[in-house]
């Protein structure tokens, strides 16, 4: 617990730096806001239709995958710890359980998933 | 106990005392005094954070040749201090239908990610921050609160820019966490931790030298991560012209640019922990911990010129490029290299250091010779598939 | 002994606070209007739960829970909520006619699991002091791997996260 309340106070005076110093930013700055100035930046144009466009599915599909390689690999990393004691058996181990993942990132590609299309 | 050997030892003991002295509890002060210490080091690296401004822009000077600031103070010395002065006294504009809260906290989270990565970097044998035992895990943790600031930030803004400019931030972040996660479990095959101290104590032989492909690879990824060019397609100036933090001005937009800066730099150090000894060079660090804090901040700041030296020289890609490089490239890579290591790891355990190197050096070559042909015979097929079969050059003209 | 005593309500005192919050900003998750506010009220949620983890010396599960709930999961809950939706925000009504009856199950339930704890002997037990240079996870590791430990759940594991892998490429390979 200890050494947590130490990165918990990183957490509180990593938050104050950033606050204060937007906050002097805000006190010295001047205030005088106009519709204009308000009005979200387009190269200089008027701003057309709303602060919104439509997104590629591709972005969801690639942090799906993200999603899994990333459970996968938070599970090595007990595995790689204790690498050097353990024997062969656990390397293969190791080594089957990032085959099996392989094989699905290899599955994606052939199913055209990574594609940017 | 002597204050050249363990200052902050000795300082916080002192501290502790006058506080308990003042009739505060002792755990009272304890946390004051960490409060302090935290304070002290977070106020020291937003200093090197304004100096980094004056570094960045000096070396993107030099790479283009061109001198960079040079009229305010010696060498333009003073110009990072008047940078900030204009961010400050510049007015902080809020864009119409932006989400207030939201848009606020933003640059917030994205400077308090990167200060809250010091918390595991050892600056010296007797400073090594908090070492905890999930140290390595502790950077791509951090690195999620960052993502998470600048979709936030993108979001908020109720600007087409920011928002094309955030989803693409975070498709590179989240995709190239996957090769960098991959290849920080090399350093801890090799030391049997994933604390950051550990991992410099067990580099008698920095961790380049059994695998410079790993140290390749987590660069590569690092970029990526702080969206530096090649990887800046979510500020690509020519098109988004500034991505996700488009519509912050004066100090919100500082924190993102300042933010960026100190995470460059902290990457650099990240990777001199990692593959470069971190504070060890030769036995200089056991002479005074004044002398690890130079060593560590002299090797970050040459990590980060590196990664400033490809900024400046790469061009940007393109998003389809940059997945198609990620996942059919590097993330593969990363995991036959995680592979290789574990099993030359076992197979090597139990001979001379030298043939232990020899192996594991041989190994990263073999799998990166290996790798790079895979690429050949791909761009191969690809410039064939888009230019037709190589026509032969007829012998006169 | 007064340290001791000391330490351990300031311990109480940051859980009774983190557990408020987390709380709070669950019931936000379910009440607040804009989806994307709800998926970031969900990662102030996820972030408490990670704080109540070093609370209770699991750090590793702690870090975990950061990189894999917020960086992986929070960001897939906000990539689908921008793609799905023009208008980020629901105006139909928030509760429907059986909003009792989903209560009701709710305080049913967590009476349940408290009445249960109750019964059970170790609720009003200290834990036992973790000693010191204890490797939390090289024995999360050694369990992982060796044959008398977890090695099969081990792999089924990642066969699991292939069948998530392959179920997500085919859902979004038949949309097209």
């Amino acid at each position: 617990m200890n050494e947590w309340l130490y990165v918990g106070l990183f957490f509180i005076v990593g938050l104050i730096i950033p606050v204060g110093a937007i906050g002097v930013g805000w006190l010295l700055g001047p205030k005088k806001p106009n519709p204009i100035k308000q009005s979200t930046y387009e190269c200089g144009i008027e701003p057309v239709g709303e602060g919104w466009v439509q997104f590629k599915a591709q972005y969801y599909i690639f942090a799906l995958v993200f999603l899994v390689f990333d459970v996968e690999t938070v599970f090595l990393f007990p595995w790689a710890v204790r690498l050097g004691q353990l024997g062969m058996f656990a390397v293969v181990e190791g080594i089957i359980f990032i085959l099996i993942l392989v094989a699905g990132l290899v599955y994606t590609w052939r199913k055209g998933m990574l594609e940017w299309a | 106990m002597n204050f050249w050997n363990d200052p902050l030892k000795v300082a916080a003991e002192w501290l502790t005392g006058v506080f308990t002295g003042w009739g505060m509890n002792t755990v009272a002060a304890n946390v004051l005094v960490a409060f302090l210490g935290v304070l002290m080091l977070i106020t020291i690296l937003m200093v090197i954070d304004i100096f980094l401004v004056w570094i960045e822009r000096k070396v993107v000077a030099r790479f283009q040749d061109r001198i960079g600031p040079n009229r305010l103070g010696p060498f333009g010395l003073i110009q990072p201090f008047a940078d900030i002065i204009k961010l400050m006294i510049k007015e902080d504009t809020t864009p119409a239908g932006a989400d207030k809260v939201v848009y606020n906290i933003a640059p917030m989270l994205s400077m308090m990610s990167v200060l809250i990565l010091w918390a595991v970097v050892p600056l010296a044998p007797v400073m090594l921050g908090v070492d905890l035992n999930a140290g390595v895990l502790f950077i791509i943790a951090a690195g999620s609160i960052g993502t998470l600031s600048i979709i936030m930030a993108g979001w908020s803004s109720n600007n087409k820019f920011s928002v094309i400019g955030a989803f693409r931030q975070v498709a590179v972040m989240v995709s190239f966490e996957i090769p960098m996660l991959a290849v920080l479990l090399i350093p801890t095959i090799f030391s049997g931790s994933m604390g950051m101290n550990a991992i410099i104590q067990s580099q008698d032989i920095w961790f380049i030298f059994l695998s410079p492909l790993a140290a390749l690879i987590f660069l590569i990824a690092a970029i990526a991560e702080l969206g530096r060019a090649p990887f800046d397609l979510a500020e690509g100036e020519s098109e988004l012209v500034s991505g996700y933090n488009i519509e912050y001005s004066g100090m919100k937009f500082g924190m993102f640019y300042a933010g960026e800066l100190l995470h460059a730099f902290t990457f650099g150090g990240f990777w001199a922990i990692m593959f470069f000894g971190g504070y060890r060079f030769f036995g200089l660090e056991k002479v005074s911990p004044f002398l690890a804090i130079a060593i560590i901040l002299f090797k970050a700041l040459l990590g980060y010129w590196v990664i400033m030296w490809v900024k400046y020289t790469v061009m940007r890609i393109r998003i389809d490029q940059m997945l198609a490089f990620n996942w059919k490239f590097l993330t593969p890579v990363a995991f036959v290299l995680v592979m290789v290591t574990a099993l030359m790891n076992a197979l090597l355990r139990g001979a001379d250091s030298w043939l232990y190197i020899t192996g594991m050096i041989l190994s990263n070559v073999i799998v990166a010779w290996v790798s790079l042909e895979f690429v050949r015979s791909a761009a191969k097929t690809e410039r064939e598939k888009v230019e037709g079969p190589k026509q032969v050059v007829e012998a006169h003209h | 002994m007064e340290k001791e005593f000391n330490y351990m309500t300031g311990t109480q005192i940051i859980f009774l606070i983190v557990g408020a919050v987390t709380l709070i900003a669950a019931l936000m998750v379910v009440t607040v209007r804009n989806l994307v506010h709800a998926a970031l009220w969900l990662v102030a949620t996820l972030f408490g739960v990670a704080i109540v983890y070093t609370l209770l010396n699991a750090g590793f599960l702690a870090v975990v829970q950061v990189v894999v709930y917020i960086g992986a999961i929070a960001i897939l809950f906000i990539f689908a909520v921008m793609l799905t939706r023009r208008q980020a925000a629901d105006t139909g009504a928030a509760l429907n006619s059986n909003w009792w009856a989903g209560a009701l199950m709710a305080v049913l339930t967590f009476a349940g699991l408290a009445y249960l704890l109750q019964t059970w002997s170790g609720f009003s037990k200290q834990s036992a002091a973790i000693p010191s240079g204890f490797d939390a996870i090289g024995q999360l590791g050694t369990a992982l791997t060796s044959p008398q430990g977890y090695v099969l759940p081990f792999e089924v594991a990642s066969v699991l996260l292939l069948a998530a892998l392959v179920g997500a490429v085919y859902l979004a390979f038949n949309k097209k």
